[in-house]
């Protein structure tokens, strides 16, 4: 059974313990605010032989990510965390990871991307990579953080899925707040993730391969139509890992999880750390008699649409929160996505989006309630005045 | 050259060695390198600085060009010694 007593992590130490348990073959990693203590205490796991991991510091996350592609390709179980900057100068390598089938977990702590320079929460630099065939599962908090890293490890190295997993947090928010957690024995972890089985590797010399290889237009397409077959068994898996996770250590995991929503007629959907400001914003309206309800998203990548437009149907009207801008003039990233998943709906809910939280800017329940509340004006029959608002900025 | 994305290996993988022969490069040409057996002279330079193997040669002598994967780069026709000049490249529209 999972330890009973509950031991205060933040979210970085949370990160750090999981790779601990996961016991990897290769790390190679830079440091980045605000995620550099995810590896600096994994760097010290493996200097007190805590761990059989190679330990590669390198000079760049490009080069970090480089050597994760080249172990994993070698057949290794290869871990690395960044976050930001750092995300996105592995980017070009993220693409390869994908491609290469690499199930290399990343733990990716979500901060604004420059300029101007910035280190606070906003999800700008995991949403920029979301296209590049990497698995995406946000956490609300230490615990989420903690037990998404070890279920990474099962989904990405399925045989039937064979990608990457970024687990991301919030940076500060669920990075540096210090949580109360319950962690799992190492053997727990260990018989969990089971040993790794490497689909291939170049190490191998009685099954010699080339790994990297150069496609025209005869080939490249059917690649990459394996790739995208890759991500939709990955939403089965998602779900198997995650209630398996439950049955064993009574924490269960889905595509994401709704609060109060079965009879609510209006809901916020979200990502990560907002998630418990407006748990409480849901409660305050509920004793007002507001019939509001929350969707907390956990898996952005593969976007499950269809699942996401059953567990949104019913309702009104619905406001859509994203911690990044995608610059477009049509929303942020997840609210192109959800209305999207909304359209084949018979009758669709009235739905608009908040651009909020850019930069670690705070986000109250204050905030929040004024979300509900025009939601509430809009599903009593009043017009969208906006689609698009920007919720905290200074006007 | 035929195979769906569901018969091809995972990750883009080559997975047998020695598998470009396979793989025919011929129609990339523009140019073709046309050999001369009355001025050749045997020296193999064209078979050995050949990028792509497409140089055949029986007995050690050059006995043709494999045009499936000659590419036409024209290092054959350039190697080969000026005092014979036996490959000749010939824009491949003449062969249309
Ligand atoms: S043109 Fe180039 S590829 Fe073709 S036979 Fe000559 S050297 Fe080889
Ligand atoms: S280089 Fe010229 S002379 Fe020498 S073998 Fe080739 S064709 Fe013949």
């Amino acid at each position: 059974m999972a330890t009973k007593e509950l031991v205060a992590r933040t979210g970085n130490e949370a990160m750090a313990e999981a790779m601990r348990q996961i016991n990897p073959d290769v790390v190679a990693a830079y440091p980045i605010t605000p995620a550099t203590e995810i590896v600096q205490l994994f760097s010290s796991y493996v200097a007190d032989g805590l761990v059989d991991t190679e330990f590669v510091t390198v000079e760049s996350e490009h080069s970090a990510m480089s050597a994760c592609v080249g172990a994993s390709t070698a057949g290794a179980r290869v871990m690395t965390g960044t976050s930001s900057q750092g995300l996105i100068l592995m980017a070009e390598i993220l693409y390869i990871a994908a491609g290469l089938r690499c199930p290399i977990i990343l733990a990716e702590v979500n901060r604004a991307l420059s300029s101007p320079i910035n280190i606070h929460c906003d999800h700008s630099d995991t949403m920029s990579v979301r296209d590049s065939g990497w698995i995406q599962i946000f956490s609300e908090n230490s615990q989420e953080a903690y037990d998404n890293m070890i279920q990474a490890v099962r989904i990405g190295e399925h045989m039937d899925v064979r990608l990457p997993v970024m687990v991301t947090t919030d940076g500060f928010i669920i990075s540096h707040g210090l949580e109360a957690i319950s962690m799992l024995e190492d053997k727990e972890v260990q018989d969990f993730i089971g040993p790794y089985k490497a689909a291939y590797s170049l190490l191998d010399v009685e099954k010699p391969i080339t790994a990297g290889g150069l496609d025209f237009t005869d080939y490249y397409f059917e690649h990459r139509r394996q790739t995208a077959q890759a991500m939709k068994n990955a939403k089965k898996v998602i779900l198997e890992v995650g209630r398996e996770f439950g049955e064993k250590f009574g924490r269960n995991y889905g595509f994401f999880e709704g609060y109060k929503l079965d009879d609510a007629e209006i809901a916020l959907v979200l990502l990560g750390s907002t998630a418990g400001t407006a748990r409480v914003a849901v409660d305050q309206l509920r004793e007002a008699g507001v019939k509001c309800g929350l969707l907390k998203l956990r898996v952005f990548r593969p976007f499950p649409a269809e699942e996401l437009a059953e567990a949104l149907k019913h309702l009104k009207a619905i406001a859509v929160m994203d911690r990044s801008d995608s610059l477009s003039t049509a929303g942020g990233p997840l609210f192109a996505e959800v209305r999207s998943a909304l359209y084949d709906l018979p009758e669709r809910p009235a739905i608009v989006n908040y651009i909020y939280g850019l930069g670690g800017r705070d986000i109250t329940v204050e905030d929040l309630e004024g979300v509900y509340r025009e939601l509430q004006r809009i599903s009593g029959g009043g017009q969208v005045q906006e689609t698009i608002q920007y919720l905290g900025v200074r006007e | 050259m035929t195979k769906t994305w569901k018969e091809l290996p995972e990750g883009g993988l080559i997975t047998e060695s020695g598998n470009a022969h396979q793989y025919e490069t011929g129609d990339w040409r523009n140019l073709r390198p046309v050999h001369d057996r009355e001025k050749c002279i045997n020296c193999l330079f064209c078979w050995i600085y050949c990028p792509d193997s497409a140089i055949i040669v029986k007995d050690g002598k050059v006995v043709g060009i494999d045009y499936a994967h000659c590419k036409g780069c024209g290092i054959c026709a350039r190697e080969c010694p000026d005092k014979v000049k036996a490959i000749k490249m010939v824009d491949e529209s003449e062969y249309e």
